[in-house]
């Protein structure tokens, strides 16, 4: 054997070469039991969650929730000196600066996001800190990307027809495989990044090659400065880790040279429970830990993950709802072989929500198999009820093209760890297209010719074919511009923002994805749906522009498994993705798309007018694939074949809806509930659904943590693929929470 | 619709709930059948009573649609709930689609007051049935009148008809304070079903408000105005009494 460190493992391919899913495959226990076997937390971890309430106390109080900003580092992998809770008791340390919840500044993203998250939370960046950016010393991601953006890419921008693209913030979504340092050690994981720079020594030595070798060597100065960072805590990170303690160690040590090195717009932590559960059999069997010890490190662990923050500006909070950082861990799942991939740590990363509390993050992520163990599947689901801070997302469907060993990052997003990423492309606002397609290209809201003039429609009433006809011409343009305008950005952020370390943890030839995403579908279906089947009557303001519609008759409803107009929303779907394809990607991108809007379904509708369905201008857009609130009659279930008629197959980068039920809806005894809710799930995957986000709740429940958030300090619900802390959110943003349908039977 | 549309192919509908979890076992499709002749003062559906309201759906578009829950269906043992309204009102429907889903091997189930005559329609869609939820108006006829309008006569009569016929059969009593929680009314409520052969479960339902807002909608007067919603410790209390 190689190390030492392996003794007790069986080899493999992976003691020959970097993989990581062998040395899974190989080693890991399935486990098919029940919950019996989960600890409660331990003294130390109690003590220690009591501390971090306070901090977290703190930190609301604090201006604009910041606790401290350190403004004068920059922050890098090895920048900050080692910061601790309460150093006695943790048994997992690490934080992102000296001090718990002290924000730092990374700017190489953009330095404006930087000087104005400083202002609103009452601080001024370091003076030569700014000056290094400001006067063109060092340029950032913002600046390369602005220096290229078109014209028609700054309108379509700038009034909301293209929205949330990381042009002025890290990009994130990229995972990097955090296993492998614990596995192998960070000098092996150097050396074989010596060998890729040899792979790359070539006599074509062309532009590709050349931007390869530097940024290999990028990541070899990233693992290095990853082993002075942990050096910094005591730990000599170089040789694999010996036993489970430094497995979790090592293990976070990589995520959070990750998350030192970027504020990306979601850090995600990859598949990482089953990988753990192997050491923890190890010494489990030596006799040398305890199950108690074995959940405390686990326990600890997710603490770490839940004070994880960023410096970001109130605006980006308002957009995404609090302070999410989409510590995504995806769990459970099962192998090609047909072994499940559940282990009893499976089950220990989920108890940490009972041991802890609800809480947004780390956001974890159940991959649900109809053929998950009937153990798992239970457990899951009554976490589900208790917390609603869990969210699904088919692996029958997954496994087929991405196999066993992907995780999810930020919400819905599948990527094989290690081996592919993508190109976060936030989204495009399709109702705010179809306005434009009626409008011959004019802004409903402001009157702006956004888009390049054309033929607006002029008829009183709305015709079917007309309306389709101009809208396929608009999506034409929308898609033309979301290329280039991505294509500009993830230039510039390998440029200026290279993910160093989280690519340094990955094979040398990656999958890239160009991941875009559609805001506003069942707004879209629902406006053809009344054109096609109802009467639409124009509404214009005195320069001709349509700015309200009048419905005369009914229409069939998207989100009530009424063919009719589900197929609609189908057609919009592949017809928008196969527009995007006809545009080349920067690096050969894959084209996907993602049907989800996070909680900028709010954001979004404000900046939309008047809508064909009815719909009122500035009012939400259904969140991800939902409906628009109220217009599901039908029941949880309608919806939700509704939504699995969406094709995943055109929509790989994920499909998002998000559910929520009232307990005494889901059953009379506990154990119903949770039977009720094991069916629900085996019935919605077995139709190939792709995401469900579970919320079991009262309303009256919300409506009371508004006006006393103080009695709710934990209270979790998750929204668009992800979950966030229901006080934390703004007044507008629970009132669509508590709007949204929330499933109720009297 | 016309006046001589085939009663057997088409129902009068209310809604339709997708996910019912309260009303049989396992996941249900639930029918909700336009129109009732009872008038029951609690009743938490008040729009479901006029024969002339709810909308015309056809057999098959209702089979459609059913068949579209199979899969939830079969992973939770559920099947299809047809409530109201009164859905024995409807009976000629219900036999034709019982038929239908029998075929299909789902399991069938009628949420009903039996109310109402044991006609020869009646008898055949029981025999389609595979489950009823008998609701128990009042186990004290006269009381049961002043409740709902009508004598409990045929509803116990119904009762003993699926005892007899071993149709199974969940009883529910809606616990309503003051009204049907007194001491006496419970142990004749045990007293009754001791004499039946074929309940598998009883259940207590806490009389709630939720849906007098329905009521006040309609314009109709609310005239239980001044009863309190059961709470857990009534449903206690009274389990204690049956159990005793």
């Amino acid at each position: 054997m190689k190390f030492q460190e392996w003794e007790g493992f069986k080899t493999g391919d992976w003691t020959e070469e970097i993989n990581v899913r062998d040395f899974i495959q190989k080693n890991y226990t399935p486990y098919e039991g029940d919950s019996s076997f989960l600890k409660e937390p331990t003294e130390k971890t109690k003590k220690l969650w009591e501390e971090v309430l306070e901090l977290y106390k703190k930190e609301k109080e604090s201006e604009g929730g910041v606790l401290d900003i350190d403004t004068k580092t920059i922050s890098r992998v090895a920048s900050h000196e080692a910061g601790y809770i309460d150093k006695d008791l943790e048994e997992i340390v690490g934080l992102q600066t000296d001090a718990p919840l002290k924000r730092a500044i990374m700017p190489f993203g953009g330095i404006k996001i930087v000087e104005k998250s400083c202002a609103a939370y009452g601080r001024q960046v370091d003076e030569d800190v700014d000056k290094i950016f400001t006067s063109g010393i060092r340029k950032t991601h913002n600046d390369g990307v602005f220096s290229v953006y078109t014209p028609d890419i700054r309108a379509a921008r700038s009034s909301h027809l293209i929205t949330g693209l990381p042009d002025g913030y890290g990009r994130g979504r990229i995972i990097g495989d955090y296993r492998r340092v614990a596995l192998y050690g960070v000098d092996y994981l150097i050396e074989e990044k010596q060998e890729e720079l040899d792979v790359l020594n070539v006599d074509d030595f062309t532009e590709e090659i050349i931007r390869e070798r530097e940024e290999i060597s990028e990541q070899i100065g990233a693992l290095k400065s990853l082993k002075v960072m942990a050096n910094k805590y005591g730990f000599d990170i170089s040789k694999p880790a010996t036993n489970s303690k430094e497995a979790v160690q090592w293990l976070y040590f990589g995520y959070l040279g990750a998350i030192k090195d970027q504020n990306g717009a979601a850090m995600s932590l990859g598949r990482t429970s089953t990988f753990l559960d192997i050491y923890f059999e190890r010494d489990l069997k030596n006799g040398t830990i305890t199950e108690e010890e074995v959940q405390e490190l686990m326990d600890h662990f997710v603490m770490k993950l839940r004070l994880v923050r960023f410096l970001r500006t109130p605006e980006y909070n308002e957009l995404f709802s609090g302070d999410p950082v989409w510590v995504t861990e995806s769990i459970g799942g099962m192998g090609i072989d047909g072994r499940t991939l559940v282990t009893k740590n499976s089950f220990r990363v989920l108890h940490t929500l009972i041991n802890l509390g609800p809480a947004p993050e780390p956001n974890l992520t159940v991959l649900w198999s109809t053929r998950l163990p009937r153990g798992f599947k239970e457990f899951a689901t009554q976490i589900s009820t208790k917390t609603s801070s869990i969210q699904y997302e088919n692996d029958d469907l997954m496994r087929v093209t991405l196999g066993d060993d992907y995780g999810i990052a930020c919400c819905v997003s599948p990527m094989k760890i290690g081996k592919q990423m993508q190109f976060f492309g936030a989204r495009a606002n399709l109702a705010k297209t179809l306005l434009y397609a009626i409008n011959g290209g004019r802004d409903e809201v402001s009157g702006k010719q956004v888009a390049p003039k054309f033929e607006p429609i002029t008829s009183e009433y709305l015709d079917y074919n007309e309306v389709m006809q101009k809208f396929d011409q608009m999506m034409d343009y929308v898609a033309k511009i979301y290329i280039k305008a991505l294509n500009a950005i993830h230039y510039m952020h390998d440029k200026y923002a290279y993910e160093a370390l989280e690519m340094a943890l990955h094979d040398r030839e990656v999958i890239r994805t160009m991941a875009c995403g559609i805001a506003g579908l069942s707004v879209v279906a629902d406006s053809l749906s009344a054109i096609k089947y109802a009467k639409v009557k124009t509404i214009r303001n005195q320069d001709g522009l349509v700015v309200d519609y009048q419905i005369e008759g009914d229409f069939p409803r998207y989100g009530n498994d009424d063919d009719r107009v589900d197929k609609l929303a189908v057609q919009i779907v592949k017809k928008f993705i196969n527009k995007l394809r006809r545009y080349p990607t920067y690096r050969r991108s894959k084209h996907t798309l993602s049907i989800l809007t996070i909680t900028s379904n709010v954001v979004y509708g404000k900046a939309t007018g008047n809508t064909p369905d009815g719909r009122k201008a500035g009012e939400p857009f259904g969140p991800g694939a939902n409906p628009l609130h109220g217009r599901d009659k039908n029941g949880a279930l309608a919806v939700m074949n509704t939504i699995s008629k969406l094709p995943f197959t055109e929509a790989e980068d994920g499909i998002s809806f998000t559910f929520a039920i009232t307990p005494n809806t889901l059953g009379k005894e506990e154990q119903e509930k949770i039977n009720n809710l094991v069916s629900m799930l085996d019935g919605y995957f077995a139709q190939e659904a792709h995401h469900i986000n579970v919320n079991v709740f009262d309303r009256a429940l919300l409506e009371d943590a508004m006006e006393h958030p103080e009695k709710y300090p934990q209270l979790t619900i998750r929204v668009s693929g992800y979950a966030v802390n229901f006080t934390k959110l703004t007044r507008e943003q629970q009132l669509d929470v508590i709007n949204r349908t929330i499933h109720e039977r009297i | 619709m016309e006046e001589q549309t085939d009663l057997r192919y088409y129902a009068k509908v209310h809604s339709f709930e997708s996910l019912g979890t309260v009303d049989g076992p396992g996941i249900r499709f639930v029918i909700f059948l336009q129109g009732c002749h009872l008038k029951c003062k609690y009743c938490h559906n008040r729009d479901t009573w006029d024969i002339n309201g709810g909308s015309y759906k056809s057999l098959d578009e209702i089979f459609e649609k059913i068949i579209r829950y199979e899969a939830y269906f079969n992973s939770s043992h559920g099947g299809v709930t047809v409530t109201g309204g009164e859905p024995l009102l409807q009976v000629k429907f219900l036999i034709e689609l019982f038929k239908k889903l029998k075929k299909e091997g789902i399991h069938t189930c009628i949420d009903t007051s039996g109310i109402i005559n044991l006609t020869e329609d009646i008898k055949e869609v029981l025999k389609l049935t595979d489950l009823v939820l008998l609701d128990i108006k009042h186990i004290d006829s006269e009381k049961c009148k002043d409740l709902t309008g009508y004598s409990n006569k045929r509803e116990l009569e119904f009762a003993r008809y699926l005892s007899e016929n071993g149709i199974p059969m969940w009883i529910r009593q809606v616990i309503i304070p003051e009204i049907t929680d007194s001491e006496r009314d419970i142990v004749s409520l045990r007293e009754f079903i001791k004499t039946l052969k074929t309940v598998e479960k009883i259940e207590f339902l806490p009389y709630h408000t939720a849906g007098k807002y329905k009521w006040t909608e309609l314009g109709k007067k609310y005239e239980l105005e001044n009863i309190r919603e059961a709470t857990k410790e009534d449903i206690v209390r009274v389990k204690k009494i049956f159990n005793k």
